[in-house]
């Protein structure tokens, strides 16, 4: 249902631009407007989630120790998975966020003529790291319509990913891995019973939106060509504040434009935020120091106490008249000849007394 | 705020990021390059007409260079029949070239713009700029 509900929101979406931009002329709204929107929406999503979380107090050190840990001398401690310096810690994120190392550690369990083994699993790891380089580096070629003169590290990433010189304009790998990749990571939604079983709308909805921005973007490279000198001038109004709409680009690029608005704009709401929340990833950037270092609970606040010597403070009076031992060898000087008898008979102080 | 100053760090670099290309072009002048067609060779024609209508050439240029390259290159065919029955001669050098011979007022102003570097000079000689 969550699929196939999906699937139908992004043809919508699709045919909203295709009828707002070919049939209606909004030109403007689909290329300016909503635009500008998605990335203010974007910007100010992500920051303002960002800070709430930052907001929340992390009560335990829950870093996972994914290996040994720092102890005696002698015994060699797994530095980059059990780390107790930040250091270490800056290690370990390193690796989580380009390698996603914990996503490599992956097993599978399953049943075998009636016994349960585990084993490694890489599939969603090998997926998952082609989706988010090809993904990034599909991004970080797009700055050659968002600057003027284009930095030249893009184009040595446009060379590097159009090394093998296939077709004019030249097949860029990260377009087509990326599409290959997002295609498994649904596939596998829909093919593997458990993760079918958890899988929601907000699970299909980001995978069937990448892979139409995907699909348009390589058809506008490859197939519906658009005038890619009207297309900067459109993307490059944008970032200069001057926003104009060229004439005679394809309709195709107000599809693709919508599309990653549409992205951008649900960014902040949903499970995308992994993007910022990687980063406060408690298990992952909590050094495993909990022997080393008091972690003091955030939540702690002064708890109000009433101590003995608080207690026979106040009711000293009451307790040697009840005949009631206390331990204060020190008596109120306005009591000491009315009590003397008392105290004395009360056989305090106690200690002395033995 | 806990850990507040490590995480606002984090956003003033993501802010940095992703506000790049806004930093990056504010105010400057949004130019539509213009390739330039005054060469000495074109002006002595008489119709101002390329292989095929400029929409076409503007728009399937790559295509139809990587169509002669294989036609000359691996077909040995070196005669190009346009959509109006002329014939052209199939030579980057000997036929484009010697019309546009401005690289620099011609191909580079809307490649460098969009930054597209097509590979067209790792084999043949690249002509140097403007040739009077």
């Amino acid at each position: 249902m969550g699929a196939l509900f999906s699937f139908v929101v992004v043809i919508l979406l699709i045919l909203v631009a295709y009828v707002g931009v070919a049939a209606a002329g909004l030109q403007s709204i689909f290329g300016i407007v909503i635009p500008y929107v998605a990335v203010l929406t974007f910007i100010v999503g992500v920051v303002y989630r960002v800070i709430k979380w930052g907001r929340s107090p992390v009560p335990f050190p829950i870093a996972t120790t994914g290996g040994q840990q720092k102890s005696l001398p002698w015994i060699k401690q797994a530095k980059l998975d059990n780390p107790s310096s930040t250091t270490g810690v800056i290690g370990r994120m390193v690796l989580e966020v380009l390698l996603f190392r914990s996503l490599f550690r992956n097993t599978k369990s399953e049943l075998r003529d009636g016994k349960l083994g585990y084993g490694s699993a890489k599939w969603l790891w090998v997926a998952a790291i082609a989706f988010h380089w090809s993904f990034w580096i599909v991004l970080l070629r797009h700055i050659r319509l968002f600057a003027t003169p284009v930095p030249s590290f893009v184009n040595v990433l446009e060379n590097l990913d159009g090394f093998l010189q296939i077709g004019v304009p030249r097949l860029f790998l990260t377009g087509v891995i990326l599409l290959l990749a997002v295609t498994y990571l649904l596939l596998r939604r829909f093919y593997v019973p458990q993760v079918r079983y958890i899988s929601l709308a907000s699970d299909y909805f980001p995978l069937f939106l990448i892979m139409a921005i995907a699909s348009t973007g390589i058809l506008m490279r490859y197939f519906f060509r658009v005038d890619i000198v009207g297309v900067k001038e459109l993307t490059m109004g944008l970032v200069s504040f001057n926003p104009v709409i060229p004439a005679g680009v394809g309709t195709i690029f107000y599809i693709h434009v919508f599309l990653v608005s549409t992205l951008f704009i649900y960014f902040p709401f949903s499970k995308l935020m992994h993007m910022g929340g990687v980063f406060l990833s408690p298990t992952r950037n909590l050094a495993n120091n909990s022997r080393m270092v008091r972690h003091a609970n955030p939540w702690n606040y002064p708890v109000k106490v009433h101590t003995y010597d608080e207690y026979e403070e106040e009711f000293r009076e009451k307790m040697i008249n009840a005949g009631i031992p206390i331990e204060s060898t020190v008596l109120p000087e306005e009591f000491e000849e009315e009590f003397k008898e008392k105290v004395e008979d009360a056989g305090t102080p106690v200690r002395e007394e033995e | 705020m806990y850990n507040g100053g490590k995480i606002l760090f984090g956003i003033l670099i993501f802010l940095a990021l992703v506000t790049f290309p806004f930093y990056n072009d504010i105010g400057k002048a949004n130019v539509r390059p213009e390739p330039k067609i005054n060469t000495p060779e074109i002006q002595k024609l008489s119709e101002k007409q390329c292989v095929e209508s400029q929409a076409f050439m503007k728009a399937n240029h790559m295509t139809l260079l990587n169509e002669w390259r294989d036609s000359a290159v691996r077909g040995g065919n070196r005669t190009y029949v346009a959509s109006d029955g002329k014939k052209y001669t199939i030579s980057l050098q000997n036929t484009c070239l010697r019309c546009h011979s401005n690289k620099k007022e011609f191909c580079d102003t809307c490649h460098s713009y969009a930054g597209v570097n097509p590979y067209c000079w790792d084999c043949h000689i690249a002509p140097k700029g403007a040739k009077k």
